[in-house]
């Protein structure tokens, strides 16, 4: 009996780590292009490294080190990574009902490494019909292998990066600019999406000139504001008619 | 450094947590504002203002063009990297246009 069970918590950690193969390659480049830009933005080499090891979140780290890089104060960072890790929480409560009855302590390392990717990987595992004990293990590989793979490639990244940073100066600035809008993109589902986004990036240019970035945090707020703003309007119309 | 620190607490903090509170929905719609007027706040200046203080609205402003470009592009292709790459493709290649004078 001890056997099998070995064999299947190996397989099934494999397995996890295979199915997700895909989406470890369509990593790579983003792991790259994170160790190579962090240092133009202003993050030490530990600190870039800190961020893979610890946060482990590709468009957190992103975000976070343009907001760096562009001085933002500490609370704008931490609330933005929260909002941008807020889905993660979902994830937790997608798959609660297969992870309450882990013990704690795998309970936080699965919980630490529950990424986009893992996510869809493993709750297509999870709904399988079939009894096994051990698809947590399937999860387990799932996320080591992109851990792994996220790590390297920051350090490749980071290697590289010091390597062409004069080269790639200009280049590297307007990087930050193109991956944030594509970041922006899928945000823009509704009309107070967009207003938020005219009114903060409108207040952004106009209070550029404020001093401590106080600019981008006014600029946010009223972002946001317009957002709700819009947001609620649109709701009473709906309700009213 | 210390912002790794504050970020993986907060991630880690709030992960195991999920079980036991929820935001509301008005907050959870608030919130979801955040990022995307953060991120504008910091792209548009750069965009508009790329030394930082002359506003260059024009076409010979390659940061504008670059961010045009990609937006349009993000829109069709719903690819992030497709249009990070096609973005910065878009950039450099005006650059050059604009360094050989053709505009």
């Amino acid at each position: 009996m001890v056997d099998m069970d070995i064999k299947s918590k190996r397989t099934e950690f494999f397995n996890g780590a295979r199915d997700t193969l895909p989406l470890v390659i369509g990593a790579i480049p983003f792991g790259i292009i994170f160790g190579t830009l962090s240092g133009g933005a202003g993050l030490s080499t530990a600190g870039t490294m800190g961020m893979s090891l610890f946060v482990f979140a590709g468009s957190a780290q992103f975000i976070a080190m343009g907001l760096v890089g562009a001085g933002t104060a500490w609370p704008l960072i931490v609330l933005t990574t929260f909002v941008v890790n807020f889905r993660h929480l979902l994830y937790t409560a997608a798959l609660l009902p297969y992870l309450k009855r882990l013990p704690p302590g795998w309970q936080a390392v699965l919980a630490f490494g529950l990424t986009d990717e893992t996510f869809a990987v493993a709750v297509g595992r999870y709904g399988c019909a079939d009894d096994n004990p051990y698809k947590h293990w399937y999860q387990l590989g799932s996320m080591i292998f992109m851990y792994t793979n996220w790590n390297l490639c920051t350090v490749v990244g980071l290697a590289a990066g010091r390597m062409l940073t004069s080269i790639g100066r200009w280049g590297l600035d307007f990087a930050m600019v193109a991956a944030f809008i594509g970041m922006i993109i899928p945000y823009l589902k509704n009309r107070p999406a967009y207003f938020a986004v005219l009114v903060s990036g409108t207040a952004a240019v106009l209070l550029n000139e404020l001093p401590h970035k106080l600019g981008l945090i006014l600029a946010t707020i009223a972002g946001i504001t317009a957002g709700i703003a819009a947001d609620t309007l649109a709701s009473r119309e709906t309700n009213a008619g | 450094m210390g912002m790794a620190l504050v970020t993986f607490l907060i991630r880690y903090g709030l992960l195991p947590l999920s079980g036991r509170f929820t935001f509301s929905k008005g907050t959870t719609r608030a919130l979801g504002y955040v990022p995307p007027a953060v991120l504008t706040a910091i792209i548009v200046p750069a965009a508009l203002l790329p030394d930082g203080h002359t506003l260059q609205f024009s076409f010979s402003n390659p940061y504008l063009v670059g961010a045009v470009i990609t937006a349009v592009i993000g829109r069709l292709s719903k690819n992030l990297l497709i249009t990070i790459v096609g973005g910065m493709t878009a950039f450099v290649l005006w650059q050059w246009v604009l360094k050989a004078g053709w505009f």
